[in-house]
Order: structure tokens, then C-alpha cells, then sequence
């Protein structure tokens, strides 16, 4: 390909850059594959109907990303011990720069977790996408779900306040109730017959260590099985229907039709 | 999942057993026994049973028996070594456990020992500490004295002065004078029997005094309390302990209690279904301590058969 006229200077810059931009990638890319791993991941074929409603996870999992940060960031500056736990929340909040936003971050957005981890659900099942293959996603959503919870419960005694402390009492005191183990349950999580500075530390260590690990491996998990088994068209959606064909078939779910369907052409 | 035009569907008799009435007759049989819990227990309850355990099993030898339908005979291959040789093929040898696959065993087998090693002891430290060596504690109020006869006092102390405030507790305490030659105190614990919050006196509050025991502060508060009302759902009290309206499953729980050198010494907590009579001549009818929420009479108490260990 020997061009007719010689390359300009601009051309040539850019190439140069191309050329300096790429390398690295290039680099990156033959020593891990970590790029084609990536564009795997983020350039997937959907299908051409998919909803709004379908942004609600990659929301839900923006919001867990806000948490794991700004947690990562509070935890050096909170005192997980009785006396000075409710002393360095008032410093975080009145005095530490700054602190007051990132606390604010992480309290209201704990809330905006668990209402955009409903609102999924909501979706998912609305959608009917918990359906064959995918039952096995929903499993893992819920154990999602039961985590994310977890992580509500163990952060609100944090704060260790007046509400903080009697939130947990009553938190605490309804796991007790539950028949059989509801009593050692309790009497775990307290960690002894009374709530203490065992409980905070506890608490603590499993609301920034367990419960974020678990959600983390999870999350991950639930990503695999959603590349795996691919994007569920809207319950309206026609081209599911197998009304409207797509010229090409999507080559998404090979392997997931039945093998007899492949050569029979359209079925309507 | 699309039906496929051409052959059986084999698809679709995989997932979708053929409809019984099995299910609903178990429903039922559940249905039977939360009706019986409310209406007759043992009669209604255990015929509910019956027919839960019925179906429950007549569904579940239909769910095994359409597996077994599926399952299709097939004849192992078989290999003649002599007819091998002839042909010039290599016989397989009659290793019955090769080195790999011991080597394989070894790994995943030492492994999880490894496992096993670390796991056991740091799973027992997570679990163990909360349940053994729950320490007894005494709490001294102070002088009888500080006590008048027929005077309520709201008395908050900590239980444990070394680990701080997060151990302060508050005990409703009255002197009932001698009974029988002996002392009598009624102490009722403010932990409400619904889910643990803090009761409170429903009456004025008094003047306040302080004094310092081997337990650190001790605050009494002069009080007349009509009963004792919780703030968190409404569980209401008499000045007995005794339920009177909301939530709470029995009576509030009370302090055992010693007289020592003429001070007034608080020991554990004692769980109480209901108190007949009052003040001296009350007779309370005790259970060893439970959590607030869980029942100690009635058929309610067979769904907390083992208490963890505590003091």
C-alpha cells in the first residue's frame, strides 16, 4: 500500500502516536491477554431491545464500588473501640476535612445499595430473566441480597450512638427469637450475653472484612454467569419471540439452543 | 427455551415432570397444622402432620420414580486383551493405581489437612469465646440504707466497671421491708421481654442520688411508677414485671440478690413467666435466664429446647 503522495506532518505525528499508544497495549496484551480479556468482557453482543431497566445492575454494582471507596477511606480515620468509637465519628464528621462528604457518601449510599439491589430484583423477575439457564444467577443474586443486608445491620452499630446501640439490641434480640439456633445465633453475634466492645469490633471485622470479601467474590461470580449466559431480551421483546430474525443469528447462545434447532431453519 | 420441530421434545420432558396432586395435598397438610397451632395443637396440629408427612412422602417417591423412567441401560464395553495383541494394538496395563493418581490424591489430600489445620482452631476462636467463661458478676448497690421501705428507685450501675459504660444496666429496685424474718427487695430488670429495650418508669421521677461501690458509680432515681412502659412497641408492664398489654412475651426478668455486710448485692438475672400476688408475699415463677422474645411456658417454649451457656 504505497501511497501517492508522501505523508503530511500531521499524518506522520499521528502515526507516531498510534504507534506509542499501541505499544504498550500490544505489550500488555501478548504477556496476559488481559486486553482481548477486557474487550470480551465490556464489547458483548446484547440484544437490540434491551431496556433501560437493564442498567440497573451495572448501577447497583457502581454502587458497591462507592461503598468498598469511601469504607476503605472512613476505616482509617474510625476507633472500633467502645470509648472511642462515637469520638472519631464526631471528628470525621465535624472536624477532619472533607470527612463529613465521605461520610455522607457512605451512609446515604448504603441506602441507595439496598434500594437499587430491590430494584434489580424487581427487574430481573419482572423480566422474567430468572429463567432457564439463568436460575442459577438469580441464587447468587439473592445470597447478594442476604449480604448486602448483613453489611446494613453490622454497619448501623458503627456509629455507636444512643440509636446505634438499641438498633443492634433489637437487631440482635429478633435473630434471638428464631427457633432452636436463634439463641447461640444471637449469643454469636454479641459475641457473649451482652452486647460489649466485643460486639463493636465484631461487628467491625464483619462489616469491612466478611461481608465485603463475600459480596466482592459474589459480584464476581454473578458477572461470570451474566457473560456466560448472556443479556435476556424484554418479555415484549419480538426478536425473542422468534417473529422478527435478526439476518445473522446472534452467535450468543450457541451451545444453549437445542442442536436439532440449528438446521431446521425458522420454526414459525 | 424454543420447542424444536424435528423429534420428541426430550428437552422439555427433562425439565417439566408431569403435573400431581401430590404438592397440594402437602399444602394442605401444612395448611392443617397452622390452623391446628392456633385452634388445638395436639389433635388438629398432629393430624396435619399426618397428612403432610403422606404426601410429603407419596410426592417425593413420584419425583424419584420419574428419574428412575429416565434412566437408560447401557452395557459396559468390554475389551479382549488376546484379540489386542493379534491385532497389533497396545494392551493397557493391569495398573490398578497408577503413580499419578496417587500423587493426585496426595496433593488434594494434604491440602485439605493443610486446610483442615488452620481452619479448625481459627473457626474455634470466632465461635468459642462468646460462649465459654461467661463470668458471673456482682453489682453493689450500696448501704440498705439508701433503700426506704415501699420506695421505688431506678438504679443504674455498671456490671462491669473494667470494660466501661458500654456495661451500664438499669434495675427497678423496691424494699419491701422484713418478710419472715428476712429481707425482701423486689428488682426487676428494665431489659423489655419483647426485644431487650430499655423499659421506663411510668411516674414521676425523683431526686437523684449518687454513690460510689466497688462497682464504680452507682445513680439511684426516686420514682413512683404506676407500671413500666417500653419506648420502642409499646410493651406496657404492672409494677410486678407482669405483661399487661403489647408485644412482650412473659414478665420482665429480675436480679437475684444478697444482703452482705448490711450493702445491697445484685446477682445474675432470672427469667420470670408471671408473678402472682405482690411486693413480699409475690410469688414468681421463675426460669433459668433467656433472651428477650423467647417464650418460657407454653407450647412456645419447646422452639428454644437449649439455651447457650451463660451465667
Amino acid at each position: 500500500m504505497a501511497s501517492r503522495k508522501p505523508p503530511t506532518k500531521a499524518q506522520l505525528r499521528r502515526q507516531h502516536l498510534e504507534v506509542a499508544v499501541q505499544y504498550p497495549m500490544d505489550w500488555l496484551e501478548e504477556r496476559s491477554g488481559l486486553i482481548g480479556g477486557i474487550k470480551y468482557f465490556l464489547f458483548r453482543n446484547v440484544p437490540s431491545d434491551t431496556n433501560w431497566m437493564q442498567t440497573l445492575g451495572a448501577s447497583t454494582l457502581t454502587a458497591f464500588i462507592v461503598q468498598a471507596v469511601t469504607g476503605v477511606i472512613l476505616a482509617m480515620y474510625y476507633q472500633p473501640t467502645p470509648q472511642g468509637a462515637y469520638p472519631s465519628i464526631v471528628r470525621i464528621t465535624d472536624h477532619l476535612t472533607l470527612g463529613w462528604l465521605v461520610r455522607g457518601m457512605h451512609k446515604w449510599g448504603a441506602s441507595v445499595f439496598i434500594i437499587l439491589m430491590f430494584l434489580h430484583m424487581g427487574r430481573v423477575f419482572l423480566f422474567g430473566a430468572y429463567k432457564y439457564p439463568r436460575e442459577l444467577n438469580w441464587i447468587v443474586g439473592v445470597l447478594l441480597l442476604a449480604s448486602g443486608m448483613a453489611e446494613g445491620f453490622t454497619g448501623y452499630l458503627l456509629p455507636w450512638d444512643q440509636t446505634a446501640y438499641w438498633a443492634s439490641v433489637v437487631g440482635i434480640n429478633l435473630n434471638g427469637t428464631a427457633p432452636f439456633l436463634g439463641p447461640w445465633l444471637a449469643q454469636f453475634l454479641r459475641s457473649g450475653q451482652e452486647i460489649s466492645g466485643e460486639t463493636l469490633t465484631r461487628f467491625y471485622s464483619l462489616h469491612m472484612l466478611v461481608l465485603p470479601g463475600a459480596i466482592a467474590g459474589l459480584i464476581g461470580l454473578h458477572l461470570y454467569l451474566v457473560v456466560r449466559l448472556g443479556v435476556t431480551s424484554p418479555p415484549w421483546s419480538k426478536e425473542a419471540a422468534g417473529r422478527e430474525r435478526p439476518e445473522e443469528p446472534s452467535d450468543l447462545r450457541q451451545g444453549l439452543t437445542p442442536p436439532a434447532a440449528t438446521g431446521s431453519g425458522g420454526s414459525d | 427455551m424454543e420447542p424444536s420441530e424435528n423429534g420428541p421434545d426430550r428437552d422439555a420432558a427433562h425439565h417439566e415432570p408431569s403435573p400431581t396432586i401430590y404438592p397440594l395435598g402437602f399444602a394442605v397438610g401444612i395448611a392443617v397444622i397452622l390452623v391446628g397451632l392456633v385452634i388445638d395443637p395436639l389433635l388438629i396440629g398432629s393430624i396435619g402432620a399426618v397428612i403432610t408427612i403422606i404426601f410429603g412422602f407419596l410426592w417425593i417417591r413420584d419425583a424419584m420414580h420419574l428419574h428412575h423412567e429416565e434412566e437408560v441401560a447401557v452395557e459396559a464395553e468390554k475389551r479382549d486383551a488376546a484379540k489386542a495383541v493379534a491385532e497389533g494394538r497396545p494392551v493397557p496395563t493391569a495398573e490398578r493405581y497408577p503413580r499419578s493418581r496417587f500423587l493426585e490424591s496426595m496433593t488434594v489430600g494434604l491440602g485439605a489437612l493443610i486446610g483442615g489445620i488452620v481452619t479448625v482452631p481459627v473457626a474455634g476462636f470466632a465461635l468459642l469465646p462468646g460462649f465459654v467463661g461467661q463470668g458471673r458478676h456482682k453489682v453493689d448497690l450500696g448501704p440498705l440504707t439508701d433503700f426506704p421501705e415501699g420506695a421505688w428507685l431506678i438504679a443504674t450501675f455498671m456490671v462491669d466497671p473494667s470494660i466501661g459504660e458500654v456495661s451500664r444496666r438499669t434495675a427497678f429496685v423496691r424494699n419491701n421491708g422484713i418478710f419472715k424474718n428476712e429481707p425482701s427487695f423486689t428488682i426487676i430488670s428494665n431489659r423489655c421481654a419483647h426485644l431487650g429495650c430499655p423499659v421506663q418508669a411510668n411516674g414521676p421521677i425523683g431526686k437523684t442520688s449518687r454513690e460510689t461501690t466497688a462497682n464504680g458509680p452507682v445513680r439511684l432515681i426516686q420514682t413512683s411508677p404506676a407500671g413500666f412502659g417500653c419506648p420502642c412497641h409499646g410493651g406496657q408492664y404492672d409494677t410486678e414485671g407482669n405483661r399487661t398489654a403489647g408485644p412482650p412475651v412473659r414478665a420482665l426478668d429480675r436480679y437475684a440478690f444478697e444482703i452482705d455486710n448490711g450493702r445491697l448485692i445484685l446477682l445474675s438475672t432470672f427469667s420470670v413467666s408471671h408473678v402472682d400476688g405482690t411486693g413480699a408475699q409475690a410469688q414468681i415463677h421463675k426460669y433459668k435466664l433467656t433472651g428477650p422474645g423467647e417464650h418460657v411456658d407454653g407450647p412456645e417454649q419447646w422452639f428454644y429446647p437449649i439455651q447457650p451457656p451463660h451465667h
